[in-house]
C-alpha cells in the first residue's frame, strides 16, 4: 500500500477552481518535489491534504486511511507534519517549548492528573522534555533551547521549524519552501540536511521548492503544476525537457539555459 | 494616621486586588487564545457568588463544598456558554462577538432577576466566622487572610497549568499563531474550552470570597465589578496572565489609598473611581500595551 494516495483532488475558492483533478501516489521513503510558477496551486494542496482546507472532491489517503473532512490536528496526529512557506514559529516562545507543543497529540493525561500531580502527568512532560532535548541536540540546535524562537538568525529558525514538525513523529513531513531566502551556501547545506533527515528518522518527504538547483539535485520524481493542472510528471532530467514546463516557466518562446 | 490604620488599608488593598486579579485573570486569558473581550464575565462573577448562595443556603453546604460546587457549575456554564454563542460566531468579525457578549452578560444579569428577585442576598453567619487575631499589636482579620491566600494560591496553581502543561504551551502558541497550532497536532476546541473552564472557575471563586467580604450580593454586582476587572486586565497587558495579576492588585491598591490617603485633605470617598481610573489611564498613555503587554502586529 503506497504510504500517501491522492486520487482526483480538485479545490474551489468560490468559483475560482484552484486545483483541478490532481494525482499522486507516494511510497514510504521517496523524496518528491512539486513544482510550478506562482499561483499554481502547490500551497493549496499542502493545505488540503493537512486538512487547513477541506477539499471539494476527491479523495486523500494516509495508508489506506481517508483524510478529507478530518481536522488538521487529527490529521498531524495520524503522521503528516509540515513546515510553512513564512517561517509560522511561536516567535516569543523559547526553541524548547515549539518542539514542544509539536507533542501535543501523543500526550495523554487528564486534568485531574496535574491537579493531583500525579505520576502519568509527571512522567509524560518528562518522556516529552527527553525527547525534544534529544531532537535539540541531533539537530544541533541545543545551545538554542532557551532562547525565544525570533531572536535566531534567518536559517536557523528554518531549521527549527523543521525541527518543531518533527515533534509530532511524522511519517510524512511537507516542507513549502524549505530553501525560501536562503544563499546559495545555506541551500548547498539544506540539502544535505533534507537526505539526512530522511535516513535518520525513516522518512517520506515532500516538498514545495522554487529553487531548482534543489529540486533537480535531491527530489526523486517531480510534478509540476501550472494553475491548478498537473503539466508533468517524471524524474528530474525528463522535467528539465519537457516542453510543457519550460513554456510554464519562461513562456513560449523561452529556452532553458 | 497610625501604623495599625495603614496595615489595615493595606491588607484592605491585598483583599480588594487579589478579587480583581482573580476576575481579570479570565478576562486576559479568553482574549489571549480568541481575541474575544468577554463581556459577560463580570456576570459569571455574579452567578459564581449566586451559586454559593444555592450552595450554603439551599444545600446547607460548608464553605470548601459550596466554594467547589460553584467553581465547577460555573466552569461548566462558561464552557456552554462558549459552545453556545461564540463558537459559531469563530469566524465571524470580531464585533459580532463582542456584542453577543454583551448579550450573554445581559442575559445572565436578567436571567438572576427573574429566578431570585431583587432582594440583596448574603451568606449564612455561620459560613466563615469572622475572627479578629492580634498580632504583634496589629488586628487581622481571618477573612481578609483567607481571601488574600486563596487568591493567590489559585494564581500560582493557573500560573503552573500554563507554564507547565501541554494545554498551558498551547495556549501560549495560539495567541502567537493561531494557523499553525492545529497543524502541530493542537486540538483547537479542546484548548478555548480548557480555557474557559479555568477563567469562569476563578470568576466562581472570587464571586464567593466576594460574597464573604462585601455581603451584599444581587444580578448586578458583576457589572461595576466587571468592568473593573476588565479594566485591571488591560492595565496588566491584555493576554497575560501575570499583567492580570499585577493590574488586579495595582487596581485594588489605588481605590483603598485613593481614600485612605485622601480624607486627611478633605478628598470624599466618591473621588476614588475618578481618582484611580485617571491614574490608571495615565498609565495606559505611559505604556499603552499595558503593563506586561506586548505589541502585536495585527493584519487588518
Amino acid at each position: 500500500m503506497p504510504l500517501l494516495e491522492i486520487s482526483h483532488l480538485t479545490h474551489y475558492f468560490g468559483g475560482l477552481r484552484a486545483v483541478s483533478d490532481f494525482n499522486l501516489s507516494l511510497e514510504h521513503g521517496e523524496l518528491i518535489g512539486l513544482i510550478g510558477p506562482n499561483g499554481a496551486g502547490k500551497t493549496t494542496i499542502f493545505n488540503l491534504v493537512t486538512g487547513a482546507y477541506k477539499a471539494s472532491e476527491g479523495s486523500i489517503k494516509l495508508e489506506g486511511q481517508e483524510l478529507v473532512g478530518r481536522s488538521p490536528h487529527e490529521i498531524n496526529s495520524m503522521g503528516i507534519s509540515r513546515t510553512f512557506q513564512t517561517i509560522r514559529l511561536w516567535g516569543q516562545m523559547t526553541v524548547l517549548d515549539n518542539v514542544r507543543v509539536a507533542h501535543y497529540h501523543s500526550i495523554r493525561y487528564g486534568l485531574m492528573d496535574v491537579f493531583l500531580q500525579l505520576p502519568r502527568y509527571q512522567k509524560q512532560e518528562r518522556e516529552i522534555e527527553e525527547h525534544s532535548r534529544e531532537l535539540l541536540r541531533l539537530f544541533k540546535l541545543e545551545h538554542y533551547a532557551y532562547e525565544p524562537a525570533m531572536n535566531l538568525p534567518y536559517g536557523v529558525q528554518r531549521r527549527v521549524e523543521i525541527l518543531r514538525a518533527m515533534g509530532g513523529r511524522p511519517k510524512l513531513l511537507l516542507l513549502d519552501e524549505p530553501a525560501a531566502g536562503m544563499n546559495p551556501n545555506e541551500i548547498g547545506e539544506l540539502m544535505d540536511f533534507i537526505h539526512w533527515i530522511r535516513d535518520e528518522f525513516d522518512l517520506t518527504i515532500w516538498l514545495i521548492e522554487h529553487q531548482m538547483r534543489l529540486v533537480m539535485n535531491i527530489c526523486e520524481r517531480i510534478k509540476v503544476l501550472d494553475f491548478g493542472e498537473t503539466i508533468a510528471e517524471g524524474v528530474p532530467e525528463e522535467i528539465q525537457n519537457n516542453p510543457r514546463v519550460i513554456e510554464a516557466y519562461l513562456g513560449e518562446q523561452g529556452e532553458v539555459a | 494616621m497610625d501604623l495599625n490604620f495603614l496595615v489595615q488599608q493595606f491588607l484592605n488593598a491585598l483583599q480588594l486586588g487579589s478579587l480583581y486579579a482573580l476576575i481579570a485573570l479570565g478576562y486576559t486569558m479568553v482574549y489571549g487564545v480568541l481575541l474575544l473581550i468577554n463581556f459577560a464575565h463580570g456576570d459569571i462573577f455574579m452567578v459564581g457568588a449566586f451559586l454559593g448562595v444555592f450552595g450554603s443556603m439551599v444545600l446547607n453546604l460548608p464553605f470548601v463544598p459550596t466554594l467547589l460546587l460553584s467553581m465547577v457549575l460555573t466552569a461548566i456554564l462558561g464552557v456552554v456558554i462558549e459552545r453556545v454563542a461564540y463558537k459559531p460566531l469563530r469566524h465571524a468579525s470580531r464585533l459580532s462577538a463582542v456584542i453577543t457578549a454583551l448579550g450573554v452578560g445581559l442575559l445572565l444579569e436578567n436571567g438572576m432577576l427573574a429566578l431570585t428577585g431583587a432582594d440583596p442576598r448574603n451568606y449564612p453567619e455561620n459560613f466563615i466566622v469572622t475572627e479578629t487575631y492580634d498580632v504583634a499589636g496589629f488586628s487581622i482579620s481571618n477573612v481578609k487572610i483567607l481571601i488574600i491566600v486563596l487568591s493567590i494560591l489559585l494564581f500560582l496553581g493557573l500560573y503552573a497549568i500554563v507554564q507547565r502543561t501541554k494545554w498551558g504551551m498551547a495556549m501560549r502558541a495560539i495567541s502567537y499563531d493561531k494557523f499553525a497550532v492545529p497543524l502541530m497536532g493542537v486540538s483547537q476546541d479542546q484548548i478555548i474550552s480548557l480555557t474557559f473552564i479555568l477563567g469562569t472557575g476563578l470568576a466562581a471563586a472570587a464571586g464567593i470570597l466576594w460574597g464573604v467580604a462585601f455581603p451584599v450580593l444581587n444580578p448586578y454586582m458583576g457589572l461595576r465589578v466587571g468592568w473593573k476587572a476588565f479594566i485591571a486586565a488591560v492595565v496588566g497587558g491584555i493576554g497575560d496572565i501575570r499583567g492580570a495579576f499585577l493590574g488586579g492588585l495595582l487596581l485594588g491598591f489605588v481605590e483603598i489609598f485613593v481614600v485612605a490617603l485622601g480624607q486627611p485633605f478633605g478628598i470624599s470617598s466618591t473621588w476614588r473611581d475618578p481618582i484611580a481610573f485617571a491614574l490608571l489611564l495615565i498609565i495606559l498613555v505611559v505604556r499603552p500595551t499595558g503593563l506586561f503587554g506586548v505589541a502585536r502586529r495585527q493584519k487588518v
